[in-house]
């Protein structure tokens, strides 16, 4: 089963290589990371999205737990949270397809970030289940590059 | 935070940390990132530097005496090689879970990543063995860097931490503060057991026909022997232990079944078979102890106390976790333990029975040299009271069958790991930490030479250790995997055209040697090593070639493939 980990760690030099070091490690999966600083200039938050059986998940959250650089380890996954993943997409741009690709574009509340005579850059945010979707739905139209920024995912408020 | 308003240069504030934390030896190298340290050691002489000759014997020094003593051992080396030299010793160190602090000199900070002479990215390359590790980056966090090393180090889960430091901060200089206390935010280890988890612990036990107390090391970096001993005493319950928790339990004593697992004893290999709840504490459930996982301990309710939460459940489910010391676990068992409890004597009565049908032998008829002979013999002889030394190898299985350990902290041996080479580093270290007990060393005639350089080092300090060469001419143990599972193939494991005059050897590099190739001579040998305290003493015994080691359980097999005899290996008991 998919688990949506948050962890809180020291924002400090190789805190990141050390989780995805351990991962690689003790040969658990790894869908994607993600890292970034929080309200506190000192901490990270990373998101860390995996996949396993609950013994598998009780490892991973357990030698998370004892890396001396992480601070808290919660498993989103049947929590109240939200998730959020950001896609940069550049997709070939024909005059016949333009009409359906903004559409399109519509439809996904994405946004243009750049358009070029041949091609056009959007930006979408979801889920990761709208991620997926979003680009089965393009893909058709001829993506030319695609990046994904992985899972944030943050606790519902009170 | 404390100041001491000295101002000091980063060499300085290093020997100053070590003072504060009581540190009496460095086992170290020197090199050129390390300079200015040397040349602060150089007026230090409350604590002792021992050179060692290459910096993997410093490791596993640091290790031996950590081992022997309980407290953190210290290695200083420079960059580059002498930190890649350090490797297998931290990786040995923590798949044992020893204390140790490892020092590595690093180039200066503004040469970091540019391939500098003599750089090795040290952080990056023990990330995995280690239990953390620093890259100093202000030498006005040095000290603060050094105190919670050894504070890392040495609590909760014992292990090796690395500290590395870049040249230019061993010369810069700020005010030393020393820290009073550590705080890190992201290691706090539970201690302490849940109380309502070792109740239902105890009346698991107070309810048990056929308990068993399955043993590890973690019992001894607890100082928890005590405890086990009453417990276990009081209320009749049987003794097994791994490599590593062998003396926690005195061996002499009737509840005790010795080792189980791959070499283990026949009977404790059954009593773990048979057993209705299986009490292990400060043990992992390695694959060498388990076997096969599915059929381990299968008709047991099992019980796990450990202070590392990562080690329940990771190899082996089991039904009533306890997360925290094993000191504290064992303490609080007896306390809350119910009035009554079931007779075990019919269930002792049953381990006996197995006791007597398959006890521990060995052939004595044709008065050849036999490694079970000189390892009973050298336990009658020190009456069980020595810290006792191994490397790996088939000498080290024997070690554990057939010397009898009465005392916590004396084996000291590489268990995780399997680090050939470990044994005379390691023996030399636990003598800077010993001196009222003999050290003795079991080492094999391959192993001896991974690490020979150090004899040199235990002539020069004039360390008065036993060093019991088990010479069969062969890597015995990979030899005894051939003959058993790989068709009698000997590849590369006969050292017999091309081993040394270890007496020869020996006495080249200013050790006293003996050589014993039978029964007698081995006796008087032994007598006469142990009466030699002028420094380290070898003794070369030619033992049998082809012996091998049992009880066998193959690897990933059942209590029911163990081998029993070499005369019909096929036979399955
Ligand atoms: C550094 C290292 N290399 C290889 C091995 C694999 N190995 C395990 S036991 C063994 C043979 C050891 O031979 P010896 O030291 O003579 O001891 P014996 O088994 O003969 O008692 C070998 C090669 C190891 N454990 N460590
Ligand atoms: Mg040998």
């Amino acid at each position: 089963m998919k688990h949506l980990i948050s962890v809180l760690v020291e924002n400090k030099f190789g805190s990141l290589n050390r989780v995805a070091a351990m991962f690689s490690a003790r040969g658990f999966n790894l869908e994607s990371i993600s890292i970034g600083e929080t309200e506190d200039a000192e901490i990270s938050r990373m998101t860390i999205v995996t996949r396993g059986e609950d013994q598998i998940i009780s490892q991973v959250l357990k030698q998370l737990n004892r890396l001396v650089d992480t601070i808290k380890v919660i498993d989103l996954t049947r929590q109240p949270h939200v998730e959020r993943e950001l896609l940069l997409m550049t997709l070939k741009l024909t005059k016949t397809q333009q009409h359906e690709i903004f559409e399109l574009i519509n439809v996904f509340k994405g946004k243009v970030v750049d358009i070029k005579q041949k091609s056009i850059t959007i930006e979408v945010i979801g889920s990761p289940d709208k991620i997926n979707t979003t680009i089965d739905i393009f893909r058709p139209y001829g993506i030319k590059e695609l990046a994904r920024s992985g899972a944030v995912a943050i606790h519902r408020g009170e | 935070m404390h100041s001491s308003g000295k101002t000091l240069n980063g060499s300085e504030i290093f020997i100053e940390c070590l003072r504060r934390e009581n540190v009496d030896y460095i086992f170290g190298y020197p090199g050129g990132s390390l300079l200015k340290v040397y040349e602060t050691l150089y007026d230090v002489h409350d604590i002792q530097h021992i050179l060692v000759r290459h910096e993997q014997g410093a490791t596993h020094m640091a290790e031996g005496y950590a081992r022997a003593t309980g407290k953190p051992g210290v290695v200083l080396v420079t960059s580059g090689p002498g930190a890649t030299n350090t490797v297998t010793g931290i990786a040995n160190a923590y798949m044992d879970s020893s204390p140790m602090v490892v020092f590595t000199g690093q180039v200066p900070s503004s040469l970091i990543g540019n391939d500098a002479f003599q750089e090795a990215d040290i952080v990056g390359i023990t990330r995995p063995i280690t239990k953390h590790n620093f890259l100093v980056k202000d030498v006005k966090e040095l000290a603060a860097t050094i105190s919670k090393a050894f504070y890392l180090a040495t609590t909760g889960r014992p292990g090796p931490v690395l500290v590395d430091m870049p040249k230019d901060i061993l010369n810069a200089s700020c005010n030393f503060e020393w820290p009073e206390t550590v705080e890190i935010r992201g290691f706090k280890p539970t201690i302490k057991c849940h109380i309502n988890q070792v109740e239902k612990a105890a009346q698991k036990i107070a309810a048990s026909k056929r308990p068993l107390l399955y043993i590890g090391g973690g019992v001894i970096s607890a100082e928890a022997s005590q405890e086990l001993q009453k417990l276990a005493i009081q209320l009749n319950i049987p003794v097994t232990m791994t490599l590593q928790g062998l003396g926690a339990f005195p061996g002499n004593h009737p509840l005790s079944m010795g080792m189980l697992g791959m070499h283990g004893t026949y009977w404790a290999n059954q009593a773990v078979n048979r057993c209705d709840l299986l009490i292990a504490v400060g043990a992992r459930f390695d694959d060498r102890v388990t076997g096969k996982v599915e059929t381990f301990a299968p008709q047991a309710y099992k019980i796990h106390n450990d202070i590392d939460p990562t080690n329940v459940d990771k190899n082996v489910k089991v039904d009533l976790p306890v997360v925290g010391d094993a000191k504290n676990f064992l303490a609080g068992l007896f306390e809350v333990m119910p009035k009554t409890t079931e007779n075990r004597d019919p269930w002792l009565a049953e381990i006996n029975a197995w006791r007597q049908q398959c006890p521990l032998s060995y052939s004595n008829e044709d008065n050849a040299l036999r490694t079970e002979f000189v390892i009973e013999e050298v336990s009658k002889q020190t009456k069980g009271n020595a810290v006792v030394v191994t490397d790996v190898g088939q000498h080290q299985m024997w070690t554990s069958q057939f010397y009898t350990f009465i005392n916590p902290r004396s084996i000291i041996t590489s268990g995780g790991l399997g680090t050939m080479g470990y044994g005379l580093p390691a023996a030399i270290g636990a003598a800077f930490g010993i001196k009222d007990r003999p050290v003795v060393l079991f080492c094999g005639d391959g192993g001896f030479m991974m690490n020979i350089q150090e004899l040199v080092t235990a002539v020069h300090h004039k360390i008065p250790i036993k060093i019991f060469l088990i010479n069969n001419s062969f890597l015995g143990m990979v030899r005894q995997w051939q003959e058993l599972f790989h068709k009698e193939k000997y590849s590369f494991t006969d050292l017999g055209d091309s081993n040394p005059d270890f007496v020869k050897v020996a006495e080249a590099f200013g050790c006293r040697a003996l050589k014993a190739d039978n029964p007698d001579s081995a006796k008087a040998a032994i007598e006469e090593a142990l009466a030699w305290n002028d420094g380290p003493i070898l003794v070369d015994f030619r033992v049998v070639k082809k012996d091998m080691v049992f009880p066998m359980v193959p690897a990933g097999g059942s209590i029911s493939d163990m081998l029993l005899a070499r005369l019909n290996p096929k036979t399955m008991v």
